[in-house]
């Protein structure tokens, strides 16, 4: 606004409004051409059927979404999402806000220390830290020989050979990785908090637990919010550690549908690009829905 | 008995702040070391024979250059630490600029239809990877872009995340120097380059090193893209030696471990713009 109101040259002011259009041109048109166009073909595409070479019209339109409701890997598939999604966002962010209420304390020595160690798992990629894991609970692995050694099992768990155990697992690690991810946010949010609340709190003698719920989790809530629409969506388009850690294995028992949609486009056997391309408009529509629910109680967070 | 009281409530007070978070201490020891561990296990299984991995060996051995030996034989370990430097390199210098750019353009010379197309491209966030992976992959097989840089950092070049955390860092660009440049005959381009960037090198930092990872760390588009194993990535070939049906443990976490190291130097270098680079935008 400022330089709008330059007193002289409107021929100066409508340069620079060409400069600053300009200037947000190049990523604009990259996010045109490499998300709206894709997303506008997927759709297309996912109305369509035959190898990816020649594509028709499905008859019907919807042949393939009809399709989806029948297939029960895919049943399954957005089950065990919404699994993992039900089970282990809930404790990771507990966790995580648990940590950052700790580590936001005056008083705490080797503050720095704690928050580079909890900090530490984001340093791992999401392929790395799922063979870590994947290592880590072979039946000839370590987890196996300790719980051997201090006789709680008699003989080795097959943890990533039985769906069960191959869950549990996967949610172990999906804890481990994205804790103190969440962390930082919380501890950015409560340094915005006026320390002195906490002390006042303090004096008139509230328990840390009642401080916690009283005063820590409202003044978090739009950033609670927040991680929490992030967590559904990266647990919604889980992909690297379901084909890293378990494979989608026992039998496709912990697969998720970004999973899922890869075998059926790009992984062993038929690339069937009609339909996966209607499985990921379902994502799509279930991350859609969850933008909009975040906008909805993001608005009357005053 | 009030005398006793007294006295103990005294030294209470001496150590009662410290004393009230013994609790606190025990949970952060158990998460710190839940969360070191796996890494302390990576090195000291990267030093092991895989048997002795297997057998729950955990001090470090002296197996390291056998596994390496073994890993080099295996895959081509330079030729995937290339790309993958090649890759991130490329993706995070061209990211930077373009949003940064985009960025600008929003924030210093906004008005209503910048704002309204500001808030169109952040529609593009919520559009899944795997939603739009099959479009991009035929667009690349067609514009002759699989298994090259261009296919590997086009759909990652501009993202409203970073438009959106330069946009927003941008408001504490100070305005007046945009005039007294005017004045000085800087023309707008100008005006970015000599004063912005230099002005805004903390967003710069964080924005780098979150997009460097990011693009070091990804896997599903590269694993669409790169269908030639001359173009693939580390995380690709870790993924592939964790593959197989019988595992070398010694060897795999020596390349899980090479994936890593450079990640990892930007955590301990970088800590604190690797966290503003997470929550960037939202402050």
């Amino acid at each position: 606004m400022s330089h709008t109101s330059h007193p002289k040259s409107s021929r100066l002011v409508r340069k620079q409004n060409a400069a600053g259009w300009g200037f947000l041109m190049p990523a604009t048109i990259l996010i045109f051409i490499m998300s709206f166009y894709p997303m506008v073909q997927a759709f297309i595409m996912s109305l369509k059927t035959g190898s990816s070479a020649n594509m028709k019209w499905a008859q019907p339109v919807l042949f393939n979404y009809m399709r989806m409701m029948k297939d029960k890997l895919f049943i399954r598939s957005v089950g065990n999402t919404f699994l993992y999604l039900i089970i282990q966002v809930p404790i990771m962010l507990v966790l995580a806000i648990l940590l950052a209420q700790i580590l936001n304390n005056r008083n705490l020595k080797l503050k720095g220390f704690f928050r580079t160690c909890v900090f530490l798992p984001c340093a791992t990629s999401l392929v790395s830290y799922a063979l870590i894991f994947k290592s880590l609970f072979a039946t000839q692995g370590l987890i196996n020989s300790v719980l051997m050694k201090l006789h709680i099992i008699s003989s080795n768990i097959n943890w990533l050979g039985q769906t069960g155990t191959a869950r549990f697992v996967l949610i172990i690690a999906l804890i481990w990785r994205w804790t103190g991810y969440n962390m930082v946010f919380y501890l950015a949010g409560l340094q915005n908090i006026d320390y002195s609340v906490y002390e006042a709190a303090q004096i008139d003698g509230a328990s840390p637990w009642k401080t916690f719920w009283h005063i820590t989790v409202p003044l978090l809530r739009p950033v609670i919010v927040m991680t929490f629409v992030m967590s559904i969506n990266g647990t919604l388009q889980l992909f690297d550690e379901s084909v890293n850690l378990t494979k989608g294995g026992p039998a496709n028992t912990t697969i998720t549908m970004s999973h899922y949609i890869y075998n059926n486009s790009f992984g062993q056997g038929t690339a069937n690009f009609g339909y996966a391309s209607a499985m990921s408009f379902v994502v799509f529509i279930m991350v859609a829905i969850l933008a909009a629910i975040n906008m909805k109680v993001g608005d009357t967070r005053d | 008995m009030t005398n006793e009281t007294a006295v103990v409530k005294k030294k209470k007070n001496k150590s009662h702040i410290q004393r009230r978070l013994i609790p606190s201490y025990i949970f952060l020891i158990f998460w710190s070391f839940i969360s070191v561990f796996p890494f302390y296990w990576m090195i000291s299984a990267a030093t092991n024979k895989s048997l002795d991995v297997a057998q729950g060996k955990l001090i470090i051995g002296t197996y390291l250059a056998q596994n390496m030996k073994a890993l080099l034989a295996a895959q081509p370990l330079a030729r995937a630490m290339g790309n993958s430097f090649l890759y991130s390199t490329v993706q995070t210098l061209l990211c930077l600029f373009v949003c940064s750019l985009a960025g600008f353009g929003f924030e210093i010379y906004h008005d209503k239809g910048k704002d309204i197309l500001f808030s169109i491209l952040l529609l593009a966030m919520m559009i899944p990877g795997v939603a739009t992976m099959i479009p991009l992959f035929k667009m690349a097989s067609k514009f002759h872009m699989l298994n090259t840089v261009w296919g590997f950092i086009l759909p990652s070049i501009s993202t409203p995340f970073m438009i959106m955390m330069f946009r927003q860092n941008s408001r504490n660009f100070p305005r007046d120097i945009l005039e007294a440049a005017r004045l000085d005959g800087l023309n707008e381009f100008q005006i970015f380059y000599r004063m912005y960037i230099p002005c805004m090198k903390a967003t710069y930092a964080a924005a780098a090193v979150i997009t460097f990872m990011n693009a070091w760390n990804a896997y599903l588009w590269p694993k669409v893209v790169m269908t030639d194993n001359r173009a693939e990535t580390m995380p690709m070939l870790i993924a592939n030696l964790g593959g197989g049906y019988t595992v070398d443990y010694g060897m795999l976490m020596l390349g899980v471990l090479f994936c890593s190291v450079p990640t990892m130097i930007i955590f301990f270098v970088l800590q604190r713009q690797f966290a503003e680079g997470i929550t960037g935008a939202v402050k």
